[in-house]
């Protein structure tokens, strides 16, 4: 059933483009529903083997090359089309009042949200690297058509990283092909490769997927991008597509090479602990508040990266939670900047918006961002609280001195949340220096309903993990616990 | 062997050549007779195609001058069809006239593609290639209201000229060596022994001649011009038929023909012999059509610049030979001809409503003709090799048989830097790409624009557009179900 996820998306795709431009809009939202809903019932039925990587489709594709349709489910993956769902889903709502070109910018969503889903399914390394790269173009469109500040330069940016990181990646899954004989990741994940290969291939890889996941110094795509893009798209990019690379990575790189992965991991570990630490001190500087949302995506990618580098049970299984968790509050953060705020000010600005009182104008958004920043700190009770504490314990047992040099980094993450949440929302005004404190026709601008409904969807998923992780964790420990980098 | 029976053999180029000869009638008795002469060439190359696949499969007249095998059918078929895709771009160049004539010359050139691709034999192989340059030279020419063409007609002409007096030299050494020209006797005579000076002499002056043909680095200089300057469909002929019956020939030469002196390209233990030859004008190739096409800003330019990278590419099936590299670079070949069609094809709609062909000639593409801005991303994208198009499967099938290939991944140095070629390519087609579709045009070029249904007929418009949303559909189906193309094409080669 969850492969209908894939199928639905790519054919809602396809519809948007035929019909008028009315539909559009609808279309996108049944087909995310949709999507959204098939995840979830898959995540509560009872009796689906979420311990190991169990085959769902599959069909001969290409008999030459010994290519196949394969599709197959974990519960690493089963989480991560679940988050894709739930984003997907306010990303849609979020977009709900777009008026140029409705059908062409759903239709690149549409394609960003299916290619998604097909990567955390895939179980053939030629498909995922088909659906990884499919990703690549529609965001270039999303961005260089409907985005704002400097928007080609950073399509173009985010695009060539991502392909060169693809690259890499082509280069490493021939090398798998070659040596392995297969496509399969069941049979590669068996394959004895010679340590002489894994100690070139893993690195290639892993790095490749990396580069998607913002992992520093190869990260800068990542600010920029997310500042071009409009706010569904940066939605999708923070929420989903950054988890590609990191659920890649885990997926491809490090099941297929474990030696590799031991060689490798510890100079992983230090790139991404300089990632955490360097973004959210590159953050607080900030003055653009996107900017700000965008390098603590940065850092948050880290904790993922850190806990994927760790090759224990803990530190793994927190680094999905942690991909679950950055998704939904990634996405809430850039659904605050870019719609609730940007729309109605046409600023992002933090000196500017502080002079408007934007706390009385706009009161839910306050009280969304609130919410998101709180999740983003790590305050207990939300879901980075869960995510992130797993990762330390993980990471404790291995590189205790990293999680010293992390702890710092969170202080650093607190306060440019902290200073972003007060320049945006709970400043004093000064009206005595001249400033208008308001557009004139700000107040009228209410938060819509579609807004309010995804950005509940979102804070709901933030707030139920954080009181009730087991939920997820139940679904993610057996499967990492089966993967082969631990054996 | 009765002449009726050489006739049954050869029946797909008789019935070309009698085609050709009636177009031109057509075109001689009546003025105003182009749709007349189009359509009796298209039904020509049909007629052509199904008396392809009636051929028996093997037969070998004259010690290989006409060989029917299955890759040789297959590909007069292919090539058969990109001609006939070339014929509705032929109203797109509204300064042709004499189509008649221009049409014949295109079958001519046809008839030369599949003696090319027919044969196994060198002197007739050169005799293939004369007809179809001495066409294409034409082709080039045609258009003589424009001195554009003209030049085009003369850099091709005096570039490939040279090109075939060097083959035609290093042919006459081979067989001076070999004592035959035969390819299959050639491998016969060859297997002994090992590279002498004037064997590696002839085998290259050979290799040249196609090196121009496939326009590789260093002998490349004459495609910028002639894909610029030439009308569409001559441009889009020499960039995919004429392409895919030399790399048909090419690789028949080296991997029958020349077998025994394949030498070794592997970067830890080269050896003489024509593949590290080849390795380094893929190399060189990629490299400098790579990075010379970010610096275009004419689409048809940096197509040709494009043109030299993709042929390097497909070298790399050569190199790493064997059945399953010859069958890569086949395939690669074959949807990169059709890729580049229904590229020059948008490049003449864009032509024929602007006035030009160049980056800001496209801008806004994407809000005149949706339809046709989409098929040219298709063919952009699917250059740049990304999925779910043809040229993405086609990439994946090639480096990894090269990677394959040897010891030790030997060619991994190749690999790595078409890889490197494909991530720089990405840039320029993108900025195709975002002219097309998030550049406004200007408001003269849309003024103009609603003036082209009347000046083209609406029947030629809609032909043309249809032309190009079926190659764009085809390369969007080979992408997805590579299969029967793929399946076909390794089974046929023995």
């Amino acid at each position: 059933m969850i492969a209908w996820t894939i199928h639905v998306t790519f054919a809602g795709a396809l519809i948007t483009l035929l019909l008028p431009r009315g539909f559009a809009r609808w279309i996108a939202l049944a087909t995310t529903t949709a999507g959204f809903v098939i995840s979830l019932a898959t995540f509560f039925q009872p009796n689906v083997d979420l311990a190991h990587f169990t085959t769902v489709v599959r069909v001969t594709w290409i008999p030459a090359l010994g290519m196949n349709y394969h599709l197959a489910l974990d519960g690493v993956s089963l989480v991560l089309v679940l988050v894709t769902g739930i984003v997907a889903v306010s990303a849609v709502l979020f977009s709900w009042d777009i008026s140029e070109r409705p059908n062409e910018f759903f239709f690149w969503l549409l394609l960003v949200v299916g290619g998604s889903y097909g990567v955390f399914l895939s179980a053939d390394l030629f498909l995922l690297f088909l659906f990884y790269e499919l990703v690549i173009i529609p965001k270039y469109f999303l961005i260089a058509i409907f985005g704002s500040t400097n928007k080609e330069y950073g399509a173009m940016k985010l695009t060539l990283y991502s392909f060169f990181g693809g690259a890499l990646v082509f280069l490493g899954i021939i090398a798998a092909y070659a040596v392995g004989g297969s496509l399969d990741l069941i049979q590669l994940a068996q394959f004895p490769f010679s340590p002489q290969l894994q100690s070139w291939a893993f690195p290639v890889l892993f790095l490749g997927f990396a580069v998607l996941a913002g992992i520093w110094p190869l990260h800068t795509w990542a600010p920029t991008g997310h500042v071009a893009a409009p706010t569904a798209g940066s939605m999708l990019l923070a929420g989903i597509v950054m988890k590609l690379g990191a659920y890649a990575a885990l997926r491809v790189a490090m099941n297929l090479f474990p030696q590799g992965f031991q060689m490798w991991r510890g100079w992983f570990a230090v790139l991404a602990v300089i990632g955490i630490v360097y973004a959210a001190a590159v953050a607080l500087r900030q003055r653009d508040l996107k900017f700000v949302i965008g390098y603590s995506s940065v850092s948050h990618m880290g904790f993922v990266l850190l806990g994927l580098a760790t090759a224990n049970v803990f530190g793994v299984s927190g680094a999905v939670l942690q991909m679950f968790s950055h998704g939904a509050i990634g996405a809430l953060l850039f659904a605050v900047a870019g719609t609730m705020i940007y729309r109605r000010t046409h600023t992002r600005d933090l000196d500017a918006l502080s002079a408007m009182n934007l706390r009385r104008a706009l009161p839910f958004a306050a009280f969304t961002f609130v919410i998101a920043s709180a999740a983003s700190m790590g305050i207990p009770g939300f879901s980075g609280f869960a995510a992130e504490i797993t990762i330390l314990i993980g990471a404790w047992k291995v590189y205790p001195l990293a999680v010293w040099i992390v702890g710092t980094g969170m202080v650093l993450v607190a306060a440019f949340t902290l200073r972003a949440l007060k320049k945006s929302f709970f400043d004093e005004v000064r009206t005595q220096e001249g400033r208008v404190p308001l557009d004139s026709d700000l107040s009228e601008q209410m938060i819509t309903i579609p807004e309010k409904l995804g950005a509940a969807l979102l804070m709901f998923a933030t707030l139920a993990i954080g009181l009730y992780p087991k939920i997820l964790l139940d679904r993610i420990q057996p499967a990492v616990e089966a993967m082969r980098f631990l054996k | 062997m009765s002449y009726l029976e050489l006739l049954r053999l050869a029946a797909p180029e008789a019935v070309i050549v009698l085609i050709a000869l009636a177009v031109l009638t057509i075109g001689l008795t009546s003025d105003r007779a182009g749709n007349l002469s189009a359509i009796v060439a298209a039904a020509g190359i049909a007629l052509a195609i199904w008396t392809t696949l009636r051929l028996p499969s093997h037969a070998n007249l004259f010690g290989g001058m006409l060989v029917i095998s299955p890759l040789n059918s297959l590909f007069k078929v292919i090539c058969l069809a990109l001609a006939f895709v070339t014929v509705p771009l032929v109203p797109l160049e509204k300064s042709l006239r004499n189509r008649g004539e221009y049409l014949a010359i295109l079958l001519l050139g046809t008839v030369g593609l599949m003696l090319l691709v027919g044969s196994e034999e060198l002197l007739m192989i050169f005799i293939g290639l004369e007809l179809l340059s001495l066409s294409l030279y034409v082709m080039a020419a045609f258009d003589k209201t424009d001195i554009r063409s003209a030049e085009a007609g003369l850099k091709y002409f005096l570039f490939g000229s040279t090109a075939s007096a060097f083959t035609l030299f290093g042919i006459s050494l081979v067989y001076g060596m070999s004592g035959t020209t035969g390819l299959a006797t050639i491998a016969l005579k060859l297997s002994a022994g090992s590279v002498q000076p004037l064997l590696a002499v002839g085998i290259i002056m050979t290799l040249v001649g196609f090196a121009f043909k496939i326009s590789v680095a260093p002998f490349h200089l004459w495609a910028p011009d002639t894909y610029q300057g030439a009308p569409v469909p001559s441009a889009a002929f020499i960039a995919s038929g004429s392409k895919v019956a030399s790399f048909v020939v090419l690789g028949k030469i080296v991997l029958i023909g020349f077998a025994p002196v394949h030498g070794s390209a592997e970067w830890h233990a080269m050896i003489a012999g024509w593949s590290p030859v080849l390795a380094a004008l893929a190399a060189l190739s990629i490299v400098i059509g790579n990075f010379v096409a970010l610096a275009q800003t004419n689409v048809r330019r940096l197509l040709a610049y494009s043109a030299v990278a993709h042929g390097g590419y497909s070298l790399l099936g050569l190199v790493a030979g064997g059945h399953e590299g010859f069958s890569a670079t086949l395939f690669y070949t074959t949807i990169y001809a059709i890729t580049l069609v229904g590229a020059f094809a948008v490049a003449g709609v864009v032509r024929q409503e602007t006035g030009g062909d160049d980056f800001s000639n496209f801008a806004g593409l994407g809000s005149r003709s949706p339809l046709v801005a989409a098929c040219m991303s298709i063919f952009m994208l699917s250059l740049a090799g990304l999925p779910p198009l043809a040229g993405f499967f086609g990439k994946f099938y090639l480096f990894s048989v090269a990677f394959r290939s040897g010891g030790n991944h030997g060619l991994f140095w190749l690999v790595i830097l078409a890889l490197f070629g494909s991530f720089v390519s990405l840039y320029y087609y993108l900025i195709v790409l975002k002219m097309v579709f998030v550049e406004k045009g200007s408001p003269s070029e849309t003024g103009q624009s609603s003036q082209v249904p009347v000046r083209l007929g609406l029947t030629g418009h809609f032909v043309a557009n249809a032309t190009i949303a079926i190659l764009a559909a085809s390369v969007l189906f080979l992408g997805v179900l590579p299969q029967p193309l793929a399946g076909l094409i390794f089974r046929s080669i023995p």
